[in-house]
């Protein structure tokens, strides 16, 4: 070790780095998610409006010159495709599942049809506060540049933490979702909540994309996302539908994309594959462990997965 | 140029009668009346500010060409899709001449399809093309864009003021190895005690990772970034944000990066398509093995960037005009990988077929080929 880098504690920087830059989309898509899933109802399309939120997002700051109109775009473009789903999903014996897939392929396929003309230009990145102003090290100074929608993101989590249990539309929500019956029962309109609940799910996830391509990496392509909108789905379950379990599974999921380059940077390539496959491994040990046939999970709403 | 090209007599006797060009010569005597059909395939999108676009770019000019007609597809993957994609330009486009552009469609997609259609042209873009093994419709075009990377090195050796280096790359396979090595060459050649380390995605474009092994490498203390992926736009500009220097690759990135930019490494693939072109619509023997560097006009350099130093840009020029003259050695005799063993047996030319083969990472680079 020198002077000049870091070592082992360039490696740990790095993870807490990665975590904080690569965390943001998985914790947008997986509240989105979770505010699905919350009402009854499982939207498999979301990797699908991540892309398109991406698409958008950069598009309409390339075009406007503003970030953070890319950002509204994004959001809105993830409500229509979340709003469509919802509607979809209501009409009598339509499976969610299936509906789901095909908004993936349709929102990846649009947002590739609509993008081609914004991979080449470099349009405006959103903002980062500097958090490390305290440190004399450059290194840490990067790693926590910490931009605006991961602290919008933190606070939507406690604000989701505590709306679904103290507010009206929490309680709405969770009806809808544990018993349709008992929902009915108490005159909560049931499909008007889902339908609300994905189209808000679809916002959140759209914002998650226009991360992706207005800060981090900060550039539209058509391999900009590796499957993050798939992985927050699998996140929520691991996080049992609590907003503030998702944060801290986002911040794990970045932590694992960053380790495998981390490591590599300091000379340790043993294990590398392993390494960059870790955030697929974690999912699917997540997936296993919390797969039974002879239990439901703990937490989850109770018409999740139920065919209508 | 190193070109293994056939006579017209060699590859009749090769293929026996009825050969061939027997079948070629009266199709392309019409090629004036009806236009010759060229398809270009690519595995990413054509406008990613690297390896596809530089492709797409010659194939823009090809275009222009008289009684050429181009048809192209892009983000082909390197599996199946690639045969039905070429399949369908020679069945439904009738096309004469392929260049179907990235590394993992040479074995064995494109030497399958060769051995069906006998009469259809395959140029590929960095296979190794060998004589009795492969057939002779198949022709490997590349280029010696290491001479371009040793004079990165060179400018990026002077820049650097920690003496490390960061290479980002994508798959260990030969041409980035001898990218790297090339690069990590001309920057000991300012000073021996600079180390290039190395970090592989894994993948030829993996925005995240990307990324994040650009910030890896900045926080280990590197302030020169290079890369061999197939869009370095997201490393420049990484590694802009961070304030450390890049040296571009495929094409100029200097636009993304107008503080850090020093110089790049980029394409001039117009010169082996205009050649291929030209040979089928004449009806010549396909060139099987066209190579060429800096003399050849195949590469070239970005131009410097404000951020060059000036001594670099003499050094990397003096070494240049070697090179322009030809027969420069950047492999010399001796030359040792990161473990020790002498891994260059004899001064090897550019044109050295040995170094296309490469599987070692020179001394002074840090990092090791995974798997």
């Amino acid at each position: 070790m020198d002077s000049s880098g870091l070592g082992w504690w360039g490696v740990l920087l790095a993870v807490v780095g990665g975590a904080i830059r690569v965390s943001t989309p998985f914790l947008f898509v997986s509240l989105g998610e979770c505010i699905t899933e919350k009402s009854g109802r499982i939207n498999l399309g979301l990797e699908g409006i991540l892309i398109m939120g991406a698409m958008s997002g950069y598009g309409i700051s390339y075009l406007s010159g503003s970030p953070w109109l890319g950002v509204l775009v994004a959001g809105c473009a993830g409500l229509a495709l979340g709003a469509l789903h919802g509607a979809l999903c209501g009409l009598a014996r339509v499976n969610d599942i299936a509906t789901g897939i095909a908004l993936m392929i349709f929102g990846t396929g649009l947002a590739f049809f609509l993008g081609k003309p914004f991979v080449q230009p470099k349009a405006p990145n959103l903002p980062s506060i500097p958090f490390g102003w305290w440190s004399d090290s450059p290194q840490v100074a990067a790693a926590l540049q910490v931009n605006v929608l991961f602290i919008l993101g933190l606070a939507l989590a406690f604000g989701l933490h505590w709306g679904f249990s103290n507010t009206s539309w929490g309680l709405a929500l969770r009806t809808v979702g544990d018993s349709s019956d008992a929902a009915r029962a108490l005159g909560y309109p049931v499909n008007r909540v889902r339908l609300m609940a994905t189209a808000a799910g679809g916002f959140l996830a759209g914002i998650g994309g226009s991360f992706l391509s207005l800060y981090y990496p900060g550039s539209w392509n058509e391999s900009l996302s590796s499957g993050q909108g798939l992985m927050a789905v699998a996140l929520v379950i691991f996080a049992r539908w609590q907003p503030l379990r998702c944060f801290y599974a986002s911040l794990l999921f970045g932590a694992a994309g960053a380790l495998g380059p981390a490591l590599q940077s300091v000379g340790i390539t043993s294990g590398y594959y392993l390494f960059n496959a870790a955030p697929y491994v974690l999912t699917l040990a997540i997936m296993i462990a919390t797969c039974s046939p002879h239990r439901s999970l703990a937490g989850a709403p109770g018409e999740l997965g139920v065919t209508q | 140029m190193a070109t293994h090209s056939n006579s017209r007599r060699g590859v009749i006797r090769a293929l026996g009668t009825g050969g061939v060009l027997a079948a070629l010569a009266p199709r392309f005597a019409f090629a004036q009346a009806k236009p010759i059909v060229i398809g270009v395939i690519y595995v990413g999108p054509k406008d990613d500010f690297g390896y596809n676009q530089a492709q797409a770019e010659a194939a823009a000019q090809i275009k222009k060409l008289p009684g050429v007609k181009v048809v192209e597809q892009e983000k082909v993957p390197e599996t199946a899709d690639v045969q039905k994609t070429m399949l369908a330009m020679i069945r439904q486009d009738k096309a004469a001449m392929l260049f179907p552009t990235s590394f993992g469609y040479f074995d064995p997609h494109i030497l399958k399809l060769a051995a069906d259609h006998p009469t259809v042209r395959f140029a590929h873009c960095g296979g190794l093309w060998s004589e009795g093994k492969h057939p002779k419709n198949v022709a490997s075009y590349f280029g010696y864009i290491d001479e371009c990377q040793y004079l990165n090195g060179i400018v990026a050796g002077h820049a650097s003021k920690t003496k490390k280096i960061g290479f980002v790359a994508a798959k260990p396979i030969p041409q980035v190895l001898r990218n790297i090595n090339a690069f990590a060459l001309g920057a000991k050649s300012v000073d021996p005690a600079i180390t290039t380390r190395v970090i592989f995605t894994g993948d030829w474009s993996m925005p995240v990772k990307e990324a994040e092994a650009t910030n890896g490498l900045i926080d280990q203390g590197v302030d020169v970034v290079t890369c061999h992926v197939d869009g370095p736009k997201v490393v420049v500009e990484t590694a802009e944000k961070r304030g450390a220097f890049t040296c571009g690759y495929h094409a100029s990135q200097a636009r993304l990066a107008p503080k850090g930019y020093l110089t790049g490494a980029e394409w001039n693939w117009l010169t082996p398509y205009t050649q291929f072109v030209k040979a089928a619509q004449e009806g010549k023997p396909l060139t099987n093995f066209l190579r060429g560097g800096l003399k050849e006009g195949f590469v070239k350099m970005s131009p410097y960037g404000a951020a060059a130093p000036e001594k670099g840009r003499k050094a990397a020029d003096a070494a240049k005009a070697q090179m322009m003259k030809g027969g420069y050695v950047i492999f010399k005799a001796g030359m040792k990988d990161n473990k020790g063993n002498v891994v260059v047996a004899k001064d090897s030319p550019q044109t050295e077929l040995e170094l296309e083969k490469m599987n070692y990472l020179i001394e002074g680079v840090i990092g090791a080929i995974p798997g």
